[in-house]
């Protein structure tokens, strides 16, 4: 019997045939924390009464939700990390380098791998045809000190994405409208696979978006084919060598097919306070915007920038709006002033904040005001997200964030693409 | 075993940023100060007035949102008997069995605030004593039983030196 990607890739870290439903202990090739739950995971691998990690080189620490750190507990946090790398040999990633599912797939993880992390949207990593998922802290301080990790074998929604982008939508406007048709727990326990002509013509950058977003559905993995995209993207970052082709079977076995017209779509806003409250933009166009944030794992890349600038390049932000940008990770940080992106956001009136999550989760800069607007291009507007729970957060895509920074209000990107 | 409290009500899709909200990041380090903060921002009064042994009641995906284990944690520590939801999101259900929180899956509807409940994890059912109601449990799983006997994961690997579920 055929089996999905999620199927195959476990199979293959259990040593025998696996199927859906089926409980597994795993092999884990790489596994992550980050500032807000990597303390907790050293002092539950102290617990473990381990002298060693499993993979070292393998174990990766990320200082980027408070980072640089607003207060000293937090520092005292970050200390705790670096100490933990110094005396096991793990490998640290700290202030400035970025956000770690960005960091993960620059540099960390490869087709066909396992990847857990303490980070719900590790699932990221799933675009490179890896099984990434989210965990907390005490699984991932077994999966430090084991190598392994026990899993549910998940069944798999296949997502089936055929035609072409209108201009001014994108893939973040799909992954909002497939959350907003089945609801942020319409997946849950599921593996999600996205395939059709519309993926396989779609950039890596892309491929990221949709899959960082998988979790907002309630999943455990979003799933994608490996391809000559993929290969070039690792090509381009020297892991050439780590390509392999990830597919599923033609005669795998799926809970469910969803079938999306890409055409149809129009660009779309999650609004307060769930993800799946989704509305096209044109029902919302009397919605001010205090502030607009572009950046994160789910769009702080490179092609993120690009179009955002496209946009604001000329063009000034709204005098009552104040724009955040921040590069998701060093990286991209250094392909956007080489490519003149920075100029053209600092021109245009934009802050730009350090790589990392910035005021995604509300730790640190970018706090909103008590009945404030904040319009983000990143994945998650629960109530009290942005640091305060009198705030409201809509999110989209970078082009609808761009323009509406200039407009000052949710604005429709296709009345300038 | 049979456990009795006081049911607090709480909606649907009550996320980990309702229990253990982002702008607290820093009493991570300090779980029992951040457990006076527990569920504040979907009930500023919740933790003031529970007492140990209480029910958190709610609706459908509870601790849907980040996979920061300090939100069961801070459940646990706060002295919560147990969460009853009718469903639960995927990562707080793995970390609340890990670090050994009672979770029930039963429909909470017929719960209302107040409400004084027994759960009767053997027989698998939820008495609602101030209804004289009886109100079927979802079982737990095998592999989530196994764990919160032995006290969660870093127990039960303790003892067995390597996973031992499957
Ligand atoms: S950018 Fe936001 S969603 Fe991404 S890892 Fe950081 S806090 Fe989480």
């Amino acid at each position: 019997m055929g089996q999905t990607i999620a199927e195959k890739i476990i199979s293959e870290h259990t040593g025998r045939d696996v199927k859906a439903g089926e409980l597994v202990i795993a092999k884990v090739d790489v596994a992550a924390v980050q500032d807000g739950t990597g303390p907790l995971t050293v002092q539950e691998f102290k617990k473990l009464g381990k002298e060693k990690l499993a993979n070292p080189k393998r174990t990766i620490l990320f200082i980027d939700h408070a980072a640089p750190s607003p207060r000293k507990e937090l520092s005292n946090s970050h200390m705790v990390l670096r100490e933990f790398s110094k005396e096991y040999g793990a490998v640290i990633s700290d202030v400035g380098e970025g956000v770690c599912h960005q960091r993960l797939i620059e540099t960390y993880v490869n087709p066909g791998e396992i990847l857990v992390g303490a980070d719900s949207h590790t699932c990221t990593s799933g675009a490179l045809g890896a099984f990434a998922t989210g965990m907390g802290s005490t699984d991932i301080a077994v999966a430090m000190g084991l190598g392994k990790t026990w899993l549910k074998v998940p069944p798999t929604f296949k997502i089936e994405v055929e035609g072409d982008f209108q201009k001014g939508v994108s893939p973040k406007d799909l992954i909002l409208h497939l959350i907003g048709l089945i609801g942020a727990d319409g997946a849950t326990y599921r593996a999600l696979e996205f395939t059709g002509s519309t993926i396989k013509n779609m950039e890596m950058a892309d491929r990221f978006t949709l899959a960082n977003m998988a979790v907002e559905a309630g999943a455990k993995a979003g799933l994608f084919v490996t391809d000559e995209k993929t290969k070039a993207y690792l090509k381009e970052r020297g892991r050439e060598d780590k390509f392999r082709k990830i597919e599923p079977d033609s005669d795998a076995i799926y809970e469910r097919v969803i079938k999306i017209n890409a055409n149809e779509l129009i660009p779309t806003v999650s609004c307060p306070h769930t993800v799946d409250n989704t509305k096209t933009v044109d029902k919302l166009k009397d919605i001010k915007v205090d502030q607009v944030f572009i950046g994160t794992c789910t769009n702080g890349r490179i092609e993120d920038l690009r179009i955002a600038a496209k946009i604001l390049a000329g063009k000034h932000v709204h005098p009552n709006t104040r724009l955040l940008v921040s590069p998701a990770s060093r990286d991209v940080l250094k392909q956007a002033l080489t490519e003149g992106l920075i100029g053209i956001f600092v021109e245009s009136g934009a802050a730009l904040v350090t790589s990392g999550c910035g005021p995604c989760v509300g730790v640190h800069g970018g706090i909103l005001g008590d009945g404030e607007v904040c319009l983000a291009t990143q994945n998650r507007n629960f109530q009290g997200r942005m640091g305060n729970t009198k705030g409201f957060i809509y999110l989209s895509s970078p082009e609808v964030a761009a323009y509406s920074a200039i407009k000052g209000h949710i604005a429709d990107p296709r009345e300038v693409l | 075993m049979i456990k009795k409290g006081k049911a607090f009500k709480f909606g649907d899709d009550i996320s980990t940023d309702h229990i253990a909200p982002g702008r607290l990041f820093h009493l991570r380090s300090d779980l029992p100060e951040f457990a006076k903060h527990v569920l504040e921002d979907a009930d500023p009064d919740f933790a003031s007035k529970m007492q140990k042994g209480d029910f958190v009641v709610a609706g459908n995906n509870f601790g849907l949102g980040s996979s920061r284990e300090h939100a069961p944690q801070i459940i646990k520590i706060a002295g919560v008997g147990a969460v009853i939801a009718k469903s639960f999101a995927r990562i707080f259900y793995r970390n609340a069995i890990n670090i050994g929180l009672l979770l029930i899956e039963c429909n909470t509807d017929g719960i209302d605030a107040d409400d004084e409940l027994e759960i009767d994890i053997k027989q698998g059912f939820v008495h609602n004593v101030t209804k004289s109601t009886k109100i079927e449990i979802t079982p737990l799983p095998d592999v989530m039983i196994k764990l919160l006997n032995e006290g969660g994961l870093i127990e039960h690997i303790k003892k067995h030196g390597d996973f031992d579920l499957v």
